[in-house]
C-alpha cells in the first residue's frame, strides 16, 4: 500500500472522517472500471462504487494495515457487485423467463460452433454491434462467472482472490473461470476476427 | 504429447504456469492447436478492448459528495488527540510542538483554575486569580472563535479572481484552517477533559469544518466550493460559533457578571 494510502487509513481510524476522501478520490475510478464490466451499465456501476467505500469506510478496523487498500475495495466492490447482479438476474426473471443458458455441450469442439455463415469479421470487428454481441454475451454468464472472468481477465486477479470474492474454493473458481471464457467463446467467436486471420502468429501469443 | 484440452488452452493463455512449456512446445509443432488459441486469444482481445465509459476527472470527488453524508462517525479515543498518534505528519514537527505546548501550557493552566464556560464563586482570593486567568482563556477561545468565523465567512464570499477564470484559490484560507485546526484540537481536548461538553461540542463541529476546508485543494471549482458552502452550512456551524463567541465576549468584559445559566450548553450537537 502506498505510504499516503497508509496514512489515509490511519487517521480515518484515529477519527478523521474526511481523511477518508483521498482514498475515495484516488481509488474511485478504478472501482468504477470493474463496477461497469461486472454490471454492464454507468447507473448500477455507479451504485456500486458508493456501495462499496461505505462498506470499506465501516469495516475499515477490520482492514490489515499491511494490506493493499486498493485491491481491498476492489474485493468488496467485486462482492457487493455479485450480490447486486444476482439480485437484478432475479428480478429480471420473474418478468421474463431466462434466455438460453444451457449447459449442454460443454465438452463439444469449439471449433464446430462457428457457424458458416458468419458475418464478415471485418465488417463487424469493431463496429457497435460486436459491442452489443459482447454485452449480450456476458450478460448470459452467470453473476459468478461475470465476476470471474472480470476479475481475472480485466482485474489480473489470482485465483485465490477470485476464490475469496466468490466465496468457493480455488478449483471451483478456477472452473469458473474456464466456465466464463468458454460461453463467451461460443457467443463471440463468430464475430471477431483471429490475429492469426490478419497476420501470422508465433507459438507464443 | 496428446492435444491440450480446450480448459489447459485458455489456462495457458491466462499465462498459468502448469505444463507452460510442454504446452509451449506442443503449440509450435500443432497448428491445429495453434489455431484453437488464436481462437481464444480473439474472443478475449475484443473483449479486452470492450469499451467503457470514462467517468470524469473529477469522480473521485463525486463519489466522496454523494458518500460523505451518510459515513457514520468513527470516534477517536481521546489520547490519539492527546499523543498525536493518527495525526503524526502535522503534530510531529519539532517547530508545531513549540507553538502547541506553549499554548497547551496557558490553556491547562487556566482550565484547571476553572472550566471555561462555568461561573466560579467568586469568594476567595484564590477564585480571583482563577477569574483572571479564566478571562484570559476566554479571550484566547473567544479570539480562536472569531478567527475561524473570519475563515468562514471569507470561504463564503470566495469567487473567481476574474470572470474568465474557472478555479477558486482558497489557498489563503485552507493554510488559515490548517493553523486553527491545531489550536481548536487543544481547545476541545481540554474543555472536553474538564468537562464542559458544551463548548467541546461546538469546538468538535467547528474541527470537521475546518478539517474540511484544511484537506481541500488549494484551487477549487465553483461547483466544490459550493460543496464546502454547503456543508458548512448544513452544520450550521457560523451561527453557532457566533453564538458561544458572542457569550465568551460578554464574559470576559464583565466577568462579575454571572453566567448564562444555559449558556452555551443549549447547543446541540448537529451530527451528520
Amino acid at each position: 500500500m502506498g505510504d499516503s494510502d497508509a496514512i489515509a487509513v490511519e487517521r480515518t481510524l484515529a477519527g478523521d472522517r474526511d481523511a477518508f476522501r483521498v482514498l475515495v478520490e484516488r481509488h474511485s475510478r478504478n472501482v468504477f472500471r470493474l463496477a461497469y464490466r461486472m454490471t454492464g451499465n454507468q447507473h448500477d456501476a455507479e451504485e456500486v462504487v458508493q456501495e462499496a467505500f461505505l462498506r470499506a469506510y465501516q469495516k475499515l478496523g477490520q482492514f490489515a494495515a499491511r494490506a493493499n487498500f486498493g485491491t481491498w475495495v476492489y474485493r468488496i466492490a467485486a462482492n457487493y457487485a455479485i450480490d447486486r447482479m444476482r439480485q437484478r438476474k432475479s428480478e429480471d426473471s420473474q418478468r421474463e423467463p431466462t434466455g438460453r443458458v444451457s449447459e449442454d455441450g460443454i465438452e463439444r469442439d469449439p471449433a464446430s460452433l462457428v457457424p458458416d455463415a458468419a458475418p464478415s469479421p471485418e465488417r463487424l470487428a469493431q463496429s457497435e454491434q460486436l459491442a452489443v454481441h459482447m454485452r449480450r454475451a456476458l450478460n448470459e454468464l452467470t453473476p459468478a462467472e461475470r465476476t470471474a472472468f472480470v476479475m481475472r481477465h480485466w482485474g489480473g486477479s489470482g485465483i485465490e482472490e477470485i476464490a475469496e470474492a466468490l466465496k468457493s474454493s480455488t478449483s471451483a473458481a478456477k472452473n469458473t473461470v474456464f466456465r466464463s471464457v468458454q460461453k463467451l467463446r461460443r457467443s463471440l467467436e463468430p464475430f471477431v476476427e483471429r490475429r492469426g486471420q490478419a497476420k501470422a502468429m508465433g507459438s507464443e501469443l | 504429447m496428446k492435444h491440450p484440452n480446450e480448459e489447459e488452452l485458455i489456462a495457458y493463455h491466462g499465462g498459468e504456469v502448469l505444463r507452460r512449456d510442454v504446452i509451449a512446445d506442443h503449440l509450435s509443432d500443432c497448428p491445429e492447436c495453434r489455431e484453437e488459441l488464436e481462437r481464444i486469444d480473439a474472443v478475449l482481445a475484443a473483449l479486452g478492448a470492450m469499451p467503457i465509459p470514462e467517468p470524469g476527472e473529477d469522480y473521485g470527488q463525486r463519489v466522496w459528495q454523494q458518500i460523505a453524508p451518510r459515513l457514520p462517525e468513527k470516534r477517536a479515543r481521546w489520547w490519539n488527540f492527546a499523543t498525536g498518534d493518527g495525526f503524526t505528519t502535522g503534530w510531529l514537527e519539532p517547530q508545531r510542538w513549540v507553538a502547541v505546548g506553549a499554548l497547551a501550557a496557558v490553556v491547562i493552566v487556566a482550565f484547571q483554575a476553572g472550566r471555561i464556560t462555568k461561573h466560579v464563586p467568586p469568594d476567595s482570593t484564590l477564585a480571583d486569580a482563577s477569574r483572571v486567568r479564566e478571562r484570559v482563556l476566554i479571550m484566547a477561545v473567544g479570539e480562536h472563535l472569531g478567527r475561524s468565523e473570519m475563515v468562514l465567512v471569507e470561504l463564503g464570499n470566495a469567487e473567481p479572481a476574474n470572470g474568465k477564470q474557472k478555479q477558486v484559490n482558497i489557498s489563503s484560507e485552507r493554510r488559515r484552517a490548517e493553523d486553527l485546526l491545531e489550536e481548536n484540537r487543544l481547545y476541545r481536548q481540554t474543555a472536553l477533559e474538564q468537562g464542559d461538553t458544551a463548548l467541546a461540542t461546538v469546538l468538535d463541529e467547528l474541527e470537521r469544518v475546518l478539517l474540511d476546508v484544511a484537506h481541500s485543494p488549494g484551487e477549487v471549482t465553483p461547483a466544490q466550493l459550493e460543496n464546502i458552502r454547503q456543508r458548512i452550512a448544513s452544520r450550521g456551524i457560523l451561527f453557532k460559533v457566533r453564538v458561544v463567541g458572542q457569550e465568551l465576549q460578554q464574559r470576559s468584559e464583565s466577568p462579575a457578571a454571572p453566567a448564562n445559566p444555559n449558556g452555551s450548553r443549549k447547543l446541540e450537537r448537529n451530527k451528520t
